[in-house]
C-alpha cells in the first residue's frame, strides 16, 4: 500500500489560512490503513482545526467527508454535488488522490494535508516499513523476496557492501541490512548461487526513463 | 608522467607495492594537492586520490589526480557511484584517462548521510562492482555501457575495495570474486588491524585462486590516539580493531601515542609482507601524510623501486 503520515499542523494552517469554508475529505484506502487519512483522522484533524481555528478567533467553517478512494474517479465525481460550498478543498489523500481531485476540480485549491511516504508493508500495530519502489521491472525471485532496491541504503544490486556488521545497515543500527537478509533468505531456500553471478545495471528507463508512467490495458476499456 | 601505470609495472614486475590516500582540500588550491602530494614523492608507488570521502565536499578527485600527474606522480582516481549516474561516470573516465591518469579505483562511497550534505540525493545508478565492469567494457572492448563503440578506449589499471572484516564473513571472499570477475586488476583492503581474520580471509581467497588474478594490496592506517582506536572500533561501521590493539594504545602515555601507532603499523606490514597472496600494502593516514614516509621507510620498503616499461 502507499503510506503517508500527517502533516504538522502549523503547515497545513499555514496552506488554509485564506480560506473560510473548508471541505475536509478523507480517503478510506490505504491511508486509513496507514491511520494518515482514513475517516477517523479525518474527524479527528476537521476537530483540531476548528479548535484552533477557535482559539484564534477566526470564523472558518469544516466540513468532513471520507470518499472510499480519492484516486478513482467513480469515487471522486461525487463531490461534484458539493464542492461548490467549499472554497477550498484540504485532502488526506496520498500525492495520487490529490492529484486526482485536483485535476477534476480545477477552480478549487486542493490543499494537502499528508506527506506520502512510500511503497509498504504494515510490519507490526503502529509500525509501516518500505519494502518497494515501484522500479516496473521486479526482481525479487532473484533476492528471496527481498528488495536491495528499495531495502539497501546503497541500491546494491551486487552487495553487501563494506559497512554490514550484525546485520545491520552502516547507515543506522535500526535499518535491517539488506544483504543479510538475501543471503539468509537464500540460503534457507538453498539458493546462494544467485549470489555468484554479476547483476548487470538496472534498467531505469522502465521508471522513470520515459517520463511519467501510464498503464494502458486495452482489454479494460470500453 | 608516462604512458603506463607506475603501480602497475612495479606490481607485475613482482616488486611489493606501496600505495598511499592523498585526500584533497576542501578548497580550491592546487597549491594544497601538490604540497601534499610532495610529501609522499619517492615514498610510494601510487597514490590513492579520494573522492569526497565520507560524503564531504573537497576538490574534485579528477582534477587533484590531474594536478598530481602533471607533477610527475601516479595517481589512482577513486571513484564512487554515490554522486553521478552511469553517463557521468563514464565520461569521467574517459576525460581521466585523456588527462594521463592510469588508475583508477571503483568504489560505492559513504553514504551521503554521513557527510555534510546529508540532504543530497545518493545516485547509486551503477554499483561499485557494475563500475568494476563498465570500466573493463570500455577499456578491453571498447564500448561504453549498451554497446556503442568508443573512437578510442580509455587505458586504466581498475582496482576495487574489499572488506574482509564486513558481516557476513563468509560472504566477503564471494564479492571480492564477483569484483575480481568483473574485470578489478587490483583490489585495495580495508585498513586491517586483526590480522587473524585477515588471514582467513586471505585462505579463503587463495582457496578460489583469486589472489593468483588480481593484485591484493592490505589496507593500514596508523593509529594518532587511544581515541582515534576506540572511535572507529565503535563508531566505524567494518571496521575491527581488536581489544589487544586499543590496550596497546592506552598503555602509553598521549605524547607516545602516534609513535605506538606508527609501530603497530609497521609490525602489520612486516606480517602482511610474509603472507602469501599479500602483494603490497595501501598506507591510508588519515589527514596524518607525512607519517606515509617513516612508516615506509621503517617497514623496509625504501627505496621505491624504478622501474622501467
Amino acid at each position: 500500500m502507499i503510506t503517508a503520515v500527517q502533516k504538522p499542523i502549523d503547515e497545513i494552517r499555514e496552506m488554509i489560512a485564506p480560506y473560510k469554508k473548508i471541505l475536509v475529505l478523507g480517503c478510506a484506502s490505504c491511508v486509513a490503513e496507514c491511520a494518515a487519512g482514513g475517516e477517523k483522522e479525518t474527524a479527528m484533524l476537521a476537530s483540531t482545526l476548528r479548535m484552533a481555528a477557535k482559539m484564534n478567533g477566526e470564523e472558518v467553517g469544516f466540513t468532513e467527508m471520507t470518499l472510499d478512494r480519492q484516486c478513482v474517479k467513480e469515487f471522486y465525481i461525487r463531490l461534484d454535488d458539493v464542492i461548490d460550498q467549499y472554497d477550498a478543498v484540504l485532502s488526506l489523500a496520498c500525492g495520487a488522490g490529490v492529484q486526482a481531485v485536483a485535476d477534476m476540480f480545477q477552480d478549487v485549491p486542493i490543499i494537502p494535508a499528508l506527506n506520502t511516504e512510500f511503497l509498504g508493508e504494515t510490519k507490526d500495530q503502529g509500525l509501516w516499513v518500505e519494502n518497494c519502489l515501484g522500479c516496473g521491472d521486479c526482481m525479487l525471485y532473484y533476492f528471496g523476496g527481498v528488495c536491495p532496491l528499495a531495502r539497501c541504503s546503497k541500491q546494491l544490486l551486487n552487495g553487501p557492501c563494506g559497512g554490514s556488521m550484525d546485520g545491520k545497515c552502516e547507515v543506522n543500527p535500526e535499518i535491517d541490512c539488506a544483504w543479510q537478509l538475501i543471503i539468509d533468505r537464500l540460503s534457507k531456500i538453498g539458493a546462494l548461487e544467485r549470489l555468484e553471478k554479476i547483476y548487470p545495471p538496472k534498467d531505469w528507463s522502465k521508471k522513470q526513463g520515459g517520463g511519467p508512467r501510464k498503464i494502458v490495458r486495452e482489454d479494460q476499456q470500453k | 608522467m608516462s604512458d603506463i601505470s607506475q603501480l602497475k609495472k612495479v606490481l607485475e614486475k613482482g616488486e611489493f607495492a606501496v600505495t598511499a590516500e592523498c585526500g584533497p582540500p576542501k578548497g580550491a588550491d592546487a597549491e594544497a594537492v601538490l604540497k601534499k602530494a610532495e610529501t609522499l614523492r619517492g615514498k610510494v608507488d601510487a597514490l590513492n586520490v579520494t573522492d569526497n570521502q565520507t560524503a564531504i565536499v573537497r576538490m574534485s578527485s579528477l582534477a587533484a589526480c590531474s594536478l598530481i600527474n602533471t607533477a610527475g606522480l601516479d595517481p589512482v582516481l577513486q571513484v564512487v557511484v554515490r554522486d553521478r549516474n552511469r553517463i557521468a561516470l563514464q565520461s569521467d573516465i574517459l576525460g581521466a584517462s585523456a588527462l594521463g591518469i592510469r588508475n583508477v579505483l571503483c568504489l560505492s562511497g559513504d553514504h551521503q548521510s554521513f557527510g555534510n550534505q546529508p540532504q543530497a540525493a545518493g545516485v547509486f545508478d551503477l554499483d561499485s562492482i557494475q563500475l568494476v565492469q563498465v570500466v573493463r567494457g570500455m577499456r578491453d572492448q571498447g564500448t561504453i555501457l549498451g554497446g556503442e563503440t568508443l573512437d578510442s578506449p580509455p587505458d586504466l589499471f581498475i582496482g576495487a575495495a574489499a572488506n574482509p572484516f564486513a558481516d557476513p564473513p563468509a560472504f566477503r571472499v564471494v564479492r571480492l570474486a564477483k569484483k575480481i570477475g568483473a574485470g578489478a586488476n587490483f583490489i585495495q583492503t580495508q585498513c586491517i588491524y586483526n590480522l587473524q581474520r585477515f588471514g582467513t580471509w586471505l585462505e579463503m581467497a587463495r582457496d578460489r585462486g583469486l589472489t593468483e588474478k588480481a593484485f591484493i594490496l592490505g589496507g593500514v592506517t596508523p593509529l594518532k590516539s587511544s581515541g582515534m582506536a576506540k572511535y572507529m572500533k565503535n563508531r566505524v561501521s567494518g571496521m575491527d580493531i581488536p581489544d589487544e590493539i586499543i590496550g596497546r594504545m592506552e598503555g602509553v602515555a598521549k605524547e607516545k601515542q602516534r609513535e605506538e601507532g606508527i609501530r603497530i603499523c609497521v609490525e602489520t606490514i612486516q606480517r602482511l609482507k610474509e603472507m602469501p597472496g599479500v602483494k603490497g600494502i595501501h598506507v591510508m593516514a588519515i589527514e596524518w601524510e607525512e607519517a606515509v614516509g617513516e612508516i615506509v621507510e621503517r617497514a623496509g620498503l625504501l627505496p621505491r623501486p624504478i622501474v622501467v616499461s
